[in-house]
């Protein structure tokens, strides 16, 4: 079966876990990596793995994707770089997937919104955070059966699991995945709160949700709700699991998760990062899936 | 008679009360407005030059995770700076909690100092929090806390890294009250082997296995010039290093605090004291986070896990303390007491 010719931008961890994910897809097929350091280890890893590479960075990949039949680009790199990597590919009609916090293009939850995306065919959709990608679809099973005032999500994680990049931007982590428990979950007003626990062995990532509801919450259809969303999640993170509750005190509902990696090329601890990486292929899998069929076809996005 | 400790005769220490702040986490964040300036002005006018004033978790403290204070912590600073005719105001700042708006938002109401607090192994999550403090003109202080979870080389590790993010003065902070006199020398004199001579070395301790007081005199031994305390031990746990205790330690060892001993008395028994919903004090809890090593603020958390889920709390703060959470985590109380109630056949589980 034909598949859909992908690249990927950053050659760090994300990036090399992405192979792995998108070599296993029936519709994806991973054929180069860009990096910036030719002495990088996941470059030469990702030469091992069949992928062709450029330490040229994204000017170094522009020359072969016409020849290569490139369509969907994965950008791994920094919020810094990304608008640059992001015109440079959409003028040549190639669709990026962002998982920086650049976040120019609209947020992207799999299974809360991808489909209106495909749809629309955007050329440039957002995966949030780690967070986010591992609360906001709670949050969203709350507020698609009541209206939500305010959800609040905590998320703790392995401190090896946290690169410098993050590190060095908290605040950004915060306000990224705040606005998105807005947009995205549908809550009215969003929190974001984020601990790094350093524990030996390292502690699988947690997420807390809570929602303060405005009418007193419908505990049957609520957690109904919850329940059918995390099969959704399961469906590509299969390691996203109920932990306790739903439970619920006056108005508010609680959720207690735990995300388990698949372990590909990332610790199973580090679900934050799978759970980054196993949406990112999944949205690239619905616009392929989409292309294949012929339903949809990128367009290539004038230079403004 | 003499005493190994005389040595300490002439030295300066700077006090920063905290039963504004950590204060805030054993009256559940209920102290007011009226509250807040009432105590701050005591102080003041007592002497003591830093008091910090914000919601029990600092800077976007506010939130189901932390409880909701009575005002936003733009209220409490704007009443309170206002009045303060020596005293500063400080704030904490947590990364990943508060950000640099709310920093830059504190420092319009008129704070002018900041605890930037990490883990005791994280400190690299500082660096722009630091910096923007010090852009502003802020009195900065890199906080790691739970430093028990660090040994000596660790701290200083983290330490200078915080220091060279631009911080002013490093803090041991003792924040599950779990360290002994020697655990804290050995701390605040590795950070001093380390750091530049300018850079302050601070010690923040909770009193929960009843050691505020000589962990406090034992970082002062090790070159700690700045000790955090709070009037009567209103804080979290067994409360802070009660503030006119040390001051009347520090006055009978020679050690200069330029603060107003009496008034500081007076402050504690009438104005904090009548203001505790519970006497803070070592009782089982508290005493159980010291021994077991678990942040401070857990401990009312805890307490009404217990009571909604029949575990007692001293059962879920050891589980805690083995399951190696740390400042921060409080909605893991409520999920191990949950896990512990399913275990214990008192709960039973939602169909999944």
């Amino acid at each position: 079966m034909k598949k859909i010719r992908c690249a990927l931008i950053g050659s760090g961890n994300i990036g090399t876990d992405l192979i792995y994910k998108i070599q296993r897809s029936p519709v994806l097929e991973p054929v180069w990596m860009v990096g910036i350091d030719p002495e990088s280890e996941g470059l030469a890893r990702a030469r091992s793995m069949g992928l062709k590479t450029t330490a040229e960075g994204v000017d170094g990949l522009l020359p072969h994707v016409l020849e290569d039949n490139i369509q969907i680009a994965f950008d791994a790199t920094s919020a810094y770089v990304h608008a640059e990597n992001s015109r440079k590919l959409n003028e040549l009609g190639v669709l990026m997937i962002d998982l920086t916090p650049a976040a120019i293009g609209p947020l992207c939850v799999p299974p809360v919104n991808l489909r209106e995306h495909a749809d629309k065919v955007e050329m440039n959709v957002n995966m949030i955070s780690c967070a986010g990608q591992a609360t906001i679809p709670i949050v969203n099973a709350v507020s698609r059966i009541q209206s939500v005032g305010y959800a609040e999500i905590v998320a703790s994680l392995a401190s090896k699991s946290v690169g410098p990049g993050t590190r060095a931007n908290l605040d950004e982590f915060t306000y990224t995945t705040s606005g998105a428990i807005e947009k995205v979950g549908g809550a009215r007003k969003g929190k974001a709160l984020a601990i790094i626990n350093p524990a030996e062995p390292p502690m699988i990532m947690r997420n807390t949700i809570s929602c303060l509801t405005d009418d007193e919450p419908d505990h049957v259809k609520i957690t109904e709700s919850i329940l059918q969303m995390i099969k959704e999640v399961q469906k590509y993170v299969p390691g996203y699991r109920l932990v306790n509750g739903p439970i619920y005190d006056g108005n508010k509902v609680q959720v207690f998760m735990e995300v388990a990696g698949l372990g590909d090329y990332l610790p199973k601890y580090a679900g934050n990062l799978d759970i980054m990486t196993a949406a990112a292929t999944r949205t690239a899998e619905m616009f392929a899936e989409e292309i294949l069929a012929g339903r949809i076809q990128l367009q290539a996005v004038e230079a403004a | 008679m003499m005493s190994s400790t005389n040595n300490l005769k002439g030295r300066k220490v700077v006090l920063h009360d905290m039963c504004l702040r950590d204060g805030m986490h054993a009256k559940r964040e209920q102290i007011s407005v009226e509250q807040m300036v009432k105590v701050a002005t005591a102080l003041d006018a007592a002497g003591v030059p830093y008091i910090q004033v914000t919601h029990g978790g600092g800077l976007g403290g506010n939130s189901l995770q932390h409880g909701f204070a009575l005002a936003s912590n733009e209220e409490y600073i704007s009443a309170v700076a206002p009045k303060m005719k020596q005293a500063k105001v400080s704030v904490l700042l947590i990364p990943g909690l508060g950000t640099m708006k709310e920093l830059q938002s504190a420092y319009d109401c008129g704070a002018r100092s900041v605890h930037v607090a990490t883990h005791c192994t994280e400190a690299d999550t500082s660096p722009q929090h630091i910096a923007f403090a010090r852009k502003l003109g802020m009195d900065t202080t890199g906080f790691l806390m739970m430093a028990h979870l660090n040994d000596p080389a660790g701290i200083a590790k983290q330490g200078k890294l915080m220091e060279d993010y631009g911080a002013h003065t490093v803090y041991v902070t003792d924040s599950a009250g779990y360290m002994l006199p020697e655990d804290v020398k050995a701390r605040v004199q590795a950070l001093r082997d380390v750091l530049k001579p300018e850079t302050e070395i601070g010690f923040h301790g909770h009193h929960n296995l009843g050691m505020g007081i000589a962990n406090s005199i034992a970082a002062i031994e090790a070159g700690a010039s700045r000790i955090d305390g709070s009037v009567a031990g209103l804080g979290a746990g067994a409360g802070n290093t009660p503030l006119e205790v040390f001051a009347a330690v520090c006055e009978r060892m020679g050690i200069d605090t330029g603060v107003d001993l009496f008034k500081l008395m007076d402050a504690a028994e009438d104005i904090i004291v009548p203001m505790m919903d519970h006497i803070v004090r070592v009782d089982r809890e508290s005493l159980t986070l010291g021994f077991a090593g678990v942040y401070s603020t857990f401990l009312l958390h805890s307490k009404r896990a217990a009571e909604r889920f029949g575990v007692p709390a001293r059962d879920i703060l050891v589980e805690l303390g083995r399951k190696k959470m740390i400042g921060g985590q409080e909605d893991m109380i409520m999920d191990t007491a949950l896990t512990m109630a399913k275990e214990r056949g008192l709960l039973k589980e939602v169909a999944a």
